[in-house]
């Protein structure tokens, strides 16, 4: 259990997606500018990582590494990625036509945002250390957790940040800061106080 | 478009980086030295020239309903092709740039210039402008390491100018977000004269 908590506090905290792995910055940048559209990609993003991770890690496990074919991770982990979000779509439209309404427009941007991609690479090839334990390779418990607090890590980084931008639309900013300059700045200090995080696991 | 205004057209007038803001993943995270930001800059030109040539190649059999499909696969293809180069023949950049050689797949610039000019252009012009926009995305990702690299390490390609630390700060994540603000507003205020 405990170790459960370090993954989960490491993966929101300290190794926050957005702000220190530098994964899924155009969708954070592009989608942020509203809090109520940021709210709904964070949902989706949350909802599509931790799916895909369980997804991709089973197909790797029992397909490609068997097989000797961990060569074609890349290309295997995009289509089942692109798969999985058509089926997600497909099923959401057909089950819960309002949740289709509200994920909507972000689910089809979801295939491009490098933060699903990278996860479920992250989750097959990296060892990971949480905590005093030993470096090791996560179990399908583990990285299911890991993929869903990573994708929460991703929300929290996108709903702060959107909040601070409405506030800074009021704002006047000088002409040439304007737009996403003065927003890669903002992001720049947030990461400085995510950064005060390392070292707690 | 002239021949020559194909290749020049990616440093200034449609500038990845600064103008387009495009494939900001690699460029924040790969760019804590200049000959890091240089490295990746040329695996994804590499990438880049190869899916261009195939897509303008392949772009008029293509049913347009499955096109972008397609198109990702080519190019994932290429992003192995070079995974497995890098890993036979460079194998410590393939260790530093870790995560984002594979990642060069869903990096918006290859796919972008795959369906905004690839996919309607000739063989020779795509390859051009995979050149042109590759020695662009190059140039962005060298210059914000070389300035990286000189406030957080004090060095410049390697060698070291001053005794000590420089502001680690700059090497790390917050540094990255910063040294790209500023780079951009510094852009703006040049291309506007």
């Amino acid at each position: 259990m405990a170790e459960y908590l370090l993954i989960i506090v490491s993966a929101i905290f300290v190794n926050n997606i957005v702000l220190a792995q530098f994964l899924g910055v155009c969708p954070f940048m592009g989608v942020s500018s509203k809090l109520s559209t940021a709210t709904g990609m964070s949902g989706a993003v949350c909802f599509v990582i931790t799916l895909a991770t369980v997804v991709t890690y089973l197909i790797n496990k029992f397909f490609l590494v068997p097989l000797g074919l961990t060569f074609l991770q890349t290309i295997a982990f995009i289509l089942v990625i692109a798969a999985l979000v058509q089926i997600v779509e497909i099923v959401l439209k057909k089950i819960s036509p309002s949740l289709y309404q509200a994920l909507g427009i972000f689910l089809p941007l979801i295939t491009t945002n490098c933060a699903v991609l990278g996860v479920a690479i992250n989750v097959v090839t990296k060892q990971f250390t949480f905590g005093g334990g030993a470096a090791h390779m996560l179990n399908l418990g583990e990285a299911t957790v890991y993929a869903l607090a990573t994708s929460l890590g991703y929300g929290l980084a996108m709903v702060l940040f959107a909040g601070m931008r409405e506030q800074m639309a009021q704002s006047d900013v000088p002409e040439s800061f304007k737009g996403l300059p003065i927003a890669f700045i903002t992001v720049g200090i947030m990461a400085m106080a995510f950064l005060g995080f390392s070292g707690i696991v | 478009m002239s021949k020559i205004g194909l290749i020049t057209k990616g440093f200034l007038k449609e500038n990845p980086t600064f103008v387009l803001v495009l494939g900001m993943c690699p460029t924040l995270a790969t760019t804590t030295s200049a000959m890091n930001g240089l490295e990746m800059g040329l695996a994804t030109m590499f990438v880049l020239i190869l899916s261009n040539i195939v897509i303008s190649l392949i772009a008029p059999v293509v049913p347009d309903k499955v096109h972008i499909p397609v198109y990702i696969v080519v190019i994932a293809t290429f992003v192995t092709v070079l995974q497995l180069l890098m890993q036979a023949y460079v194998p410590d950049v393939y260790e530093t740039l870790g995560l984002f050689i594979p990642l060069i797949v869903v990096n918006c610039i290859v796919l972008g210039r795959a369906e905004a000019f690839a996919c309607k252009n000739s063989v020779g012009d795509s390859a051009l402008d995979g050149i042109g926009i590759g020695l662009g995305f190059t140039a962005s990702l060298t210059v914000i390491g070389i300035v990286r690299e000189i406030l957080g390490s004090g060095s410049i390609f390697g060698w070291k100018f001053i005794t000590g630390d420089g502001v680690l700060a700059f090497v790390m994540a917050p540094g990255a977000f910063l040294v790209l603000g500023y780079l951009m507003v510094l852009f703006n205020k040049l291309a506007k004269r």
